[in-house]
């Protein structure tokens, strides 16, 4: 034994592949990295000076205990389950759509356009189908643009969609202080509400989008699970070569998935203009488009999954807004936790994948001899 | 006239940008993707200012150096902090550089706006620095060889940090071209498995470039907060750091990953950002106006990806993570 120490000594620790783990094991770890995200928020708070219990129970009773907040959380819901919708066929491609906020706009903006000036000349049930058609016919152009130069150059689609949400945003302000300024504001230039006409009725007192998205997250998962092109736009994310070899024409499923998602995005914007907002400004897009990259990976892209991360989002967006009003504590303090909250799962997910082995207790002995 | 104000306006509005793009090579030279530059400089420029703010209520008489250097410091150690999560979980625990990047900018702005607004608060409402810092983050350095002639004042009319970036971006191009470190890093980001074959500690490499990249990025930040030509001049507002992280991450590629050229190209679109105060155009609203620079951004990365030549390419292992095991 006393000529261990000459042999290469192993590591005092070694990563290796695990294999498959199970799903509920799987599930258990991202549950345990959730929690100690909100863990560390709690630390955060009581450095503050609050206590985090008490402001975390806040933050679920400040969403869900009435009814107008229940309708409150839900309005942040809808919209963000739809961009999160919207964001996952493209990022199960690998094409890092982070332009949901410009879509989501473009889409508001033609909705828009067909509530402010058509809405005398065409019937409700038409109106409010037009507008759904014409946001996303917008939005899903809007997001052809990067797509058609990604999948004929290779261009960065990251900042190419990102410099587009910029873009939208000027033609919104460019709308808001030019040609569809409403005579009615006097100081700071304004979009006029939207005709009565124009919004979407209420189901069980909330606007029937939430009917909309949830069927939409139906249809995403079969889409992405059980169809030709679902699996598809599976390949080409996982490999553009396999695609490639496999015969498969990889510009027309970019081009074809990114306008798709754009349209959903598209979708949404109307789902805010009709459905909440009832009328466009700056921030109609209110950065649902980033946090719905968020759910979208926590969720693993599993649209069924996205409801429930949505849910949780929403009730933590809604509840951050409550704690500022009783514990004057930021409202941004909803993003630090997102935030945190996303640092944990994509940290846990190295513990899925791989095993940490180390060095075997009967080296310690030799050391001490 | 007018003609040398908008030079010098340019220049102004271009230092934040140089700092994230410097900052931003830095990192991509190690072949890490930080696409949080936007959330460490919403770090840097709160814990700039926090700094400065906190020295300078704590203390009977403030040194106005001090808390220059308080604030530097702050913001280079609040945003390497950002860029240490991101080694952490890309490096060590090889998480998608992608969403990790996004997950820094997401908590970033948070981060910033969060503590901006209860610093706000703490203060009644309105933090700021005292005059004398605010000033010094904003006179030129050299007044009296800015008012002598049009070439004075064409080179000498800036503050302290202009001058810091430019240094920055020179002593970072001769480092990554002429020194044994600096071609090791070159080499990181090329090929991983390679440099770690030549026995370079590719993991020290890359934690080091990021985080170190990442305080560079913060510094741009705290200029914002700090400078006011640019900026809002000391104060905290909110969302203040508006899209000028993302611009340095395409400043980057326009840059072609060279520092140098990375003065150039930020000079560029300081002087987009600024040219509608100087050379308003009849027909060309406000609003549309002021995206001309994020549309001159498409427009480049557009005809980088158009023709891609040999030389201008990025690090070639850029957004891999390296797995030693699995070579």
């Amino acid at each position: 034994m006393n000529n261990t120490r000459h042999e290469p000594s192993e590591p005092f620790l070694r990563i290796a592949k695990r294999g498959e783990m199970v799903t509920w094991k799987t599930w258990a770890i991202r549950i345990a990295a959730i929690l100690l995200a909100l863990l560390t928020g709690a630390i955060l708070l009581l450095l503050l000076g609050h206590n985090p219990v008490a402001v975390y129970l806040d933050m679920v009773t400040g969403s869900v205990a009435t009814k107008t907040s229940r309708v409150a959380t839900m309005k942040i819901f809808i919209p963000l389950l739809g961009a999160a919708l919207a964001i996952a066929p493209a990022f199960k491609m690998r094409f890092w759509n982070i332009g949901a906020e410009g879509q989501i706009l473009v889409g508001a903006i033609a909705a828009t356009y067909f509530a402010l000036f058509q809405y005398q000349n065409l019937p409700r049930p038409l109106l409010l189908f037009v507008m759904f058609l014409a946001a996303a016919v917008a939005g899903g152009i809007w997001a052809l643009i990067p797509a058609f130069f990604k999948a004929r150059f290779d261009t960065n689609e990251t900042l190419f969609t990102l410099m587009l949400n910029y873009v939208a945003v000027g033609i919104v302000k460019y709308l808001r202080m030019g040609p569809w300024r409403s005579p009615a504001s006097a100081g700071f230039p304004k979009i006029s509400m939207i005709d009565q006409s124009a919004r979407l009725p209420l189901v069980f007192g909330v606007n029937i989008g939430w009917i909309l998205v949830l069927v939409l997250a139906v249809l995403m998962y079969v889409y992405i699970r059980h169809t030709k092109q679902g699996y598809e736009i599976s390949v080409v994310g996982e490999s553009v070569q396999t695609a490639k070899y496999a015969g498969m024409n990889v510009g027309q499923i970019i081009v074809r998935t990114v306008f798709f998602s754009g349209a959903i995005a598209g979708i949404v914007g109307f789902l805010i203009v009709s459905g909440s907002a009832f009328t466009l400004s700056d921030n109609t897009s209110g950065g649902y488009g980033f946090t719905a990259i968020t759910v979208a990976w926590l969720a693993k892209l599993n649209p069924m999954v996205m409801i429930l991360i949505t849910a949780f989002l929403a009730i933590l967006t809604k509840g951050a807004n409550t704690i500022q009003t009783n514990f004057k504590i930021p409202a941004s303090a909803s993003s630090v936790l997102i935030g945190l909250i996303l640092f944990f799962m994509l940290g846990c997910e190295f513990f899925i994948n791989y095993r940490l082995i180390f060095r075997k207790g009967k080296k310690r002995e030799v050391a001490h001899l | 006239m007018n003609l040398l104000n908008f030079f010098i306006a340019s220049v102004l509005s271009a230092c934040p940008l140089l700092f994230g793009t410097l900052g931003e090579t830095l990192t991509e030279r190690s072949g890490n993707l930080n696409l949080g530059v936007e959330g460490m400089m919403f770090m840097g420029g709160i814990a700039g200012l926090a700094g400065s703010y906190y020295y300078e209520t704590l203390v009977e008489t403030p040194v106005v150096w001090v808390s220059v250097l308080i604030a530097i410091v702050c913001s280079f150690l609040c945003a390497g902090f950002g860029a240490l999560i991101y080694s952490v979980l890309t490096i060590t625990f090889r998480a998608n550089q992608n969403v990790t990047g996004l997950a820094l900018t997401i908590f970033g702005t948070g981060f910033g706006n969060f503590f901006g607004e209860l610093l706000s608060n703490s203060a009644g409402g309105y933090a700021a620095v005292g005059g004398a810092t605010k000033e010094a983050f904003n006179a030129p350095i050299f007044p009296s060889l800015a008012s002598s002639s049009v070439i004075g004042k064409l080179l000498f009319s800036y503050n302290f940090l202009v001058y810091i970036a430019i240094a920055l971006a020179l002593f970072l191009t001769y480092f990554i071209n002429h020194t044994r470190k600096g071609l090791n890093l070159w080499a990181v980001g090329e090929r991983h498995a390679a440099a770690d074959a030549a026995g370079i500690n590719v993991t020290r490499y890359k934690y080091l470039a990021t985080c170190i990249g990442g305080g560079i990025t913060g510094l741009g930040g705290m200029y914002i907060v700090m400078n006011s030509a640019s900026g809002v001049g000391g104060v905290w507002v909110h969302n203040c750091i508006s899209g000028y992280g993302w611009l340095s991450v395409a400043l980057v590629i326009f840059a072609m990953w060279h520092p140098s050229r990375a003065i150039f190209a930020a000079f560029v679109f300081g002087a987009l950002s600024v040219a509608r105060f100087y050379f308003p155009v009849s027909f060309l609203p406000d609003a549309i106006y002021e995206v001309v620079p994020y549309i001159a951004t498409v427009v480049v990365l557009i005809s980088v990806s158009v023709r891609s030549r040999r030389r201008l390419q990025p690090p070639a292992s850029l957004g891999l993570a390296y797995f030693r095991e699995e070579r």
